[in-house]
C-alpha cells in the first residue's frame, strides 16, 4: 500500500469524482429525456452483457491476486515477480475481453435494427456503454503502464502507480454495475 | 493561533511522491523549456499569454458590436473583407452581430475569465505558495494547457469556415445550437467547431483541476497546514473542486449536443420543428434539458471566474493595508459556502424558460442566500481597510476597484434574483450591465491586481507604477461609463441581443448607446497603456528584489524569478500563517511564513 498522501492515489480519487459526476449528468439526461416525450421504446438488453459483467468482475479478482503475489514475491525477494505479472496480464486480457464483448452487444443491437439515432433509448445505450468502454481503455493503459514500471524497477515492489491503477480498475467495475442497473431498469 | 509551533507534518513528497513526480532536473533545449514545458511556472505564463491573446480578440469583437449599435448604418472599413457573407458594404447583418456576440462571450468567459485568474495565476503561484517543487502531475499539467490551446484554435477556426461563426450565444441554447445549417449562418460547421472546442476546453480544465487539488492536498511543505495556506491558494483550491464538478457536467452536455448535430439523435431537439421551410428529422428531445445541463455548469462557472479574484484580493489587500485580513477563517468559510451554494442556483438563469413557477421560487431562495457569504467577504475586505494606512500601489488600487465594481454589480443581482422582477429585466441590458460588472470587470480587476502584484516574481522586474496608476484611474472611469448606463437602458426596457435600435420605440436609447460605445472604445484604448507597461517592464523594468511588497507568503521567500525547482534545492519549513501583518518582525511590520528559508531583501 502506498501512504495515504500518494498523489497518484489522490489523483485517481479525484478522477473518480469527475467521472461519477459526468455519468450522473448522463443519467439525469436519460431520466429527463425519457419523461420529455412518449417516444421512448423499451428493448431487451443483449444477454451477452451479463457474461461481460462476469468477465469484468473476475478481472477485479485477478488483479487483487496479482497484487498480493507481487507483494509477497517482493517481501520474499524472489527476484522475478513472475506469477504476479501473470495475474496482471490475465487482468488486462479480461479487460480487453470485456470490451470485445461490448462490441458484440452493439452488433446484437444493430442486428435488431437499433442504431444510435433510432430511438433515445438505444442512443443512451450506445453512449453510456461506449463511454464506459473508453474509460476502461484508460484503465488498460494505466495498468499496462504500471506493469511496465514494475518491470523497470529494480526492487520489483508494487508501485504507487499500480496501487492507483488498481483503484481505478475496481471503480470501472463498480461504474459498470451501476450502468447495467440503469440500463436494465430504464431501457 | 498563528504562533503555535509547526506540527510535524511529514514532507510527503519525499515518502510517496515519486510515482507521479519524477526526478526534477531543469530541461534543456528550447522546446522542452518554453513550449512543451512541464514547469508549472512556464505553464502558468503560457495560460496568461493565451488569455492575453484571447482578451484582445474578444475586445476587438466587442468594439465591432458596439460600433454597429451606435452607428447602425455606418460602414466599418474592411469588415466586408473579413466577413464577406455577413457585412456587404461594411455594414454588419443582424446574423453577423449575433456571431460576434457568441464569439465574444465564449472567448471571454472560457478563454479569459477561466484561464487567466484560475489556470494562469493558479499554475504559477499555487505550487510555490504551498512550498512544492511543481504540480503533482506535471505531464497532465502540460496536456491541460495544450488541450486548452487546441480548444482555442478550434474555436477561432469558426471565423474561417465559409458560413462563419455560430450565432447561438455563449450559452448555445438548443434547439438553435443543435439543428445544423438550417438554423442560420454559422449554425453548420461553425457551431460544430464551437461544441468541439468547448468539449476540449472541459478536458483541459479537468486536467488542471486534478492537478490543483492533488497538489494542495499532497504536496504541501512541512508546516503548511490548511489553516496556514494563503487565501489565494484556498480560493484556487475551492475553485478547482468547483471546476471538477462543473466541467464534468458540461462535457457530457457537449457530447450529447454533438451527437444531435452529427449523428442524428434527438436529445435536445423536439419533434415537428419546421426550420427554413424544412421539417427537421428529429423528435421528442428536450430543449430545457440543455439549459439545465448548461446552467448546472454555467452558474458555478461564474464563480469559477470570480472566486480566484476573491482569493487574489484577499491575498493582496493585507499586504498593502499593512494589517492582517479581518476574519480569515470566516473568509474561508464564506468561500466554501459560496462554492457549495453555487450548485443550487442554476435555475435562476431559466426564470423565462417556461419551467414550473414553483421551481423559480425554489431557485430564487438560494440565489438570495448566496449573497450573504458574498456580502460578508466584502465587509471583511472593507473592515480590513478600516483604519489602515494603505500603500496605494497599482495592485492595491485594482483591489479597491475590484471591491467597487463587485459591489456595484452584485447589488443589481439582488433585483435579478427575484423571479417577478427578473421577468421584466431578464431580456434587457440590465442583465448585460449586471454580469459585465460582477463577473467580467470584477474578474478583470482581479487579473490586473494579480499582474501588478506578481509580475516582479514572474519576470524579475518591477512594473512602472505611474503608468499602472494612470491605467487604473482611466479604466475605472471607462468601465463605469460603459456598464453603468446599461442598467438604465434595461430599466427603460431596452432589449439585449438586438443588433440595432433604429426603428420604433427604442430609437430614444440611441444617444445613450453612442455614449456607451465611446466609453467602450476609450476603455479599450486605455489598455494600450497596460500593454506598453507589460512589454516595457519586461525588457527595461527595474530589477525586482525577492520581496518588493514586504509580503509574507512563500513565493516571496524565494528569488525573483524563482529557480526551476522553486526554492533552490531546499524545502521551506512554514512556522506562521500568511496573515502576519502589523506585527513586529525581523524585517519590518510583518513576519514571513517561512522566515528561515532565505533572508528577504526588500
Amino acid at each position: 500500500m502506498a501512504s495515504p498522501g500518494s498523489p497518484a492515489r489522490t489523483g485517481v480519487w479525484i478522477g473518480i469524482a469527475a467521472i461519477t459526476m459526468s455519468f450522473a449528468a448522463y443519467t439525469s439526461a436519460l431520466v429527463v429525456r425519457q419523461g420529455a416525450a412518449p417516444d421512448w421504446r423499451h428493448f431487451r438488453l443483449p444477454p451477452i452483457l451479463y457474461l461481460n459483467t462476469t468477465v469484468l468482475l473476475v478481472s477485479s479478482g485477478t488483479l487483487e491476486m496479482g497484487r498480493r503475489r507481487i507483494r509477497r514475491e517482493a517481501a520474499w525477494g524472489t527476484g522475478m515477480p513472475s506469477q504476479g505479472v501473470l495475474w496482471l496480464s490475465l487482468t488486462l486480457g479480461l479487460g480487453l475481453l470485456f470490451i470485445a464483448g461490448q462490441v458484440l452487444a452493439w452488433r446484437d443491437l444493430s442486428a435488431q435494427g437499433l442504431f444510435l439515432a433510432t430511438n433515445p433509448s438505444s442512443a443512451f445505450f450506445y453512449v453510456l456503454t461506449a463511454l464506459h468502454a473508453l474509460h476502461l481503455l484508460g484503465g488498460v493503459a494505466a495498468l499496462g503502464y504500471s506493469m511496465h514500471r514494475l518491470h523497470a524497477s529494480a526492487a520489483r515492489t508494487p508501485s504507487a502507480a499500480l496501487d492507483a491503477a488498481s483503484l481505478y480498475w475496481h471503480f470501472m467495475g463498480v461504474l459498470w454495475l451501476y450502468l447495467l442497473a440503469v440500463l436494465a431498469l430504464r431501457l | 493561533m498563528h504562533d503555535t509551533p509547526a506540527p510535524l507534518v511529514a514532507d510527503r513528497r519525499e515518502t510517496s511522491g515519486h510515482a507521479a513526480h519524477p526526478a526534477h532536473a531543469p530541461p534543456e533545449g528550447f522546446l522542452r523549456k518554453y513550449v512543451f514545458s512541464l514547469d508549472h511556472k512556464v505553464i502558468g505564463k503560457q495560460y496568461l499569454d493565451l488569455a492575453l491573446i484571447a482578451v484582445v480578440t474578444g475586445m476587438v469583437l466587442s468594439w465591432l458590436m458596439r460600433f454597429h449599435l451606435a452607428f447602425p448604418t455606418t460602414s466599418i472599413p474592411g469588415l466586408d473583407k473579413l466577413a464577406p457573407n455577413g457585412a456587404s458594404g461594411g455594414v454588419m447583418t443582424p446574423e453577423l452581430y449575433l456571431s460576434l456576440m457568441t464569439m465574444h462571450g465564449t472567448i471571454m468567459v472560457f478563454f479569459v475569465l477561466t484561464t487567466a485568474p484560475f489556470a494562469g495565476f493558479g499554475n504559477f503561484v499555487l505550487p510555490i505558495q504551498v512550498g512544492a517543487e511543481d504540480m503533482a502531475f506535471p505531464r497532465f499539467n502540460m496536456m491541460s494547457f495544450w488541450v486548452t490551446f487546441l480548444a482555442f484554435l478550434v474555436l477561432i477556426a469558426a471565423f474561417f469556415v465559409p458560413e462563419g461563426p455560430p450565432l447561438s450565444g455563449w450559452t448555445a441554447y438548443a434547439p438553435l445550437s443543435a439543428l445544423g445549417k438550417d438554423a442560420g449562418p454559422g449554425q453548420g460547421t461553425g457551431q460544430t467547431l464551437w461544441a468541439v472546442s468547448i468539449a476540449l476546453f472541459c478536458i483541459g480544465q479537468l486536467l488542471g483541476a486534478l492537478n490543483f487539488i492533488a497538489t494542495t492536498l499532497d504536496l504541501r511543505t512541512k508546516g503548511m497546514t490548511l489553516s496556514r495556506m494563503p487565501f489565494s491558494t484556498w480560493a484556487w483550491f475551492i475553485t478547482s473542486v468547483m471546476g471538477l464538478i462543473a466541467f464534468s457536467v458540461l462535457l457530457p452536455a457537449c457530447v450529447l449536443l454533438l451527437l444531435d448535430r452529427v449523428a442524428g439523435t434527438s436529445f435536445f431537439i423536439p419533434g415537428g420543428l419546421v426550420v427554413s421551410d424544412r421539417l427537421q428529422p428529429h423528435s421528442g428531445g428536450s430543449p430545457l434539458l440543455w439549459q439545465h445541463l448548461f446552467w448546472f455548469f454555467g452558474h458555478p462557472e461564474v464563480y469559477i471566474a470570480i472566486l480566484p479574484g476573491f482569493g487574489i484580493i484577499s491575498h493582496i489587500l493585507p499586504v498593502f493595508a499593512r494589517k492582517p485580513l479581518l476574519g480569515p477563517r470566516v473568509l474561508i468559510a464564506c468561500l466554501i459556502a459560496i462554492g457549495f451554494l453555487s450548485y443550487t442556483v442554476w435555475g435562476h438563469h431559466m426564470f423565462l424558460s417556461g419551467m414550473n413557477p414553483l421551481s423559480a421560487t425554489l431557485f430564487s431562495v438560494p440565489t438570495l442566500i448566496i449573497t450573504i457569504p458574498a456580502t460578508i467577504v466584502t465587509l471583511l475586505w472593507i473592515g480590513t481597510l478600516y483604519g489602515a494606512r494603505i500603500r496605494f500601489t497599482s495592485a492595491a488600487l485594482f483591489c479597491l476597484g475590484f471591491i467597487s465594481v463587485f459591489v456595484t454589480g452584485g447589488i443589481s443581482g439582488f433585483f435579478l434574483a427575484q423571479p417577478s422582477i427578473d421577468t421584466y429585466l431578464h431580456g434587457t441590458y440590465f442583465v448585460v450591465g449586471h454580469f459585465h460588472f460582477v463577473m467580467g470587470v470584477a474578474a478583470m480587476f482581479g487579473i490586473f491586481a494579480g499582474v501588478y502584484f506578481w509580475f516582479p516574481k514572474m519576470y524579475g522586474r518591477m512594473m512602472n507604477e505611474t503608468l499602472g496608476k494612470v491605467h487604473f484611474t482611466l479604466t475605472l472611469i471607462g468601465v463605469y461609463c460603459t456598464f453603468m448606463p446599461m442598467h438604465y437602458l434595461g430599466l427603460a426596457g431596452n432589449v439585449r441581443r438586438y443588433s440595432a435600435f433604429t426603428d420604433d420605440y427604442m430609437k430614444g436609447s440611441l444617444p445613450l448607446h453612442r455614449f456607451i460605445t465611446m466609453a467602450a472604445l476609450f476603455t479599450g484604448a486605455v489598455q494600450l497603456i497596460f500593454f506598453y507597461n507589460l512589454i516595457w517592464s519586461r525588457l527595461r523594468g527595474a530589477k525586482a528584489p525577492d520581496n518588493p511588497w514586504q509580503a509574507t507568503s512563500l513565493e516571496w521567500s524565494t528569488s525573483s524569478p524563482p529557480p526551476f525547482d522553486n526554492f533552490g534545492g531546499h524545502h521551506p519549513v512554514v512556522s506562521y500563517g500568511p496573515n502576519e501583518y502589523g506585527v513586529p518582525g525581523p524585517a519590518g511590520d510583518y513576519v514571513m511564513q517561512a522566515p528561515s528559508t532565505r533572508p528577504a531583501t526588500t
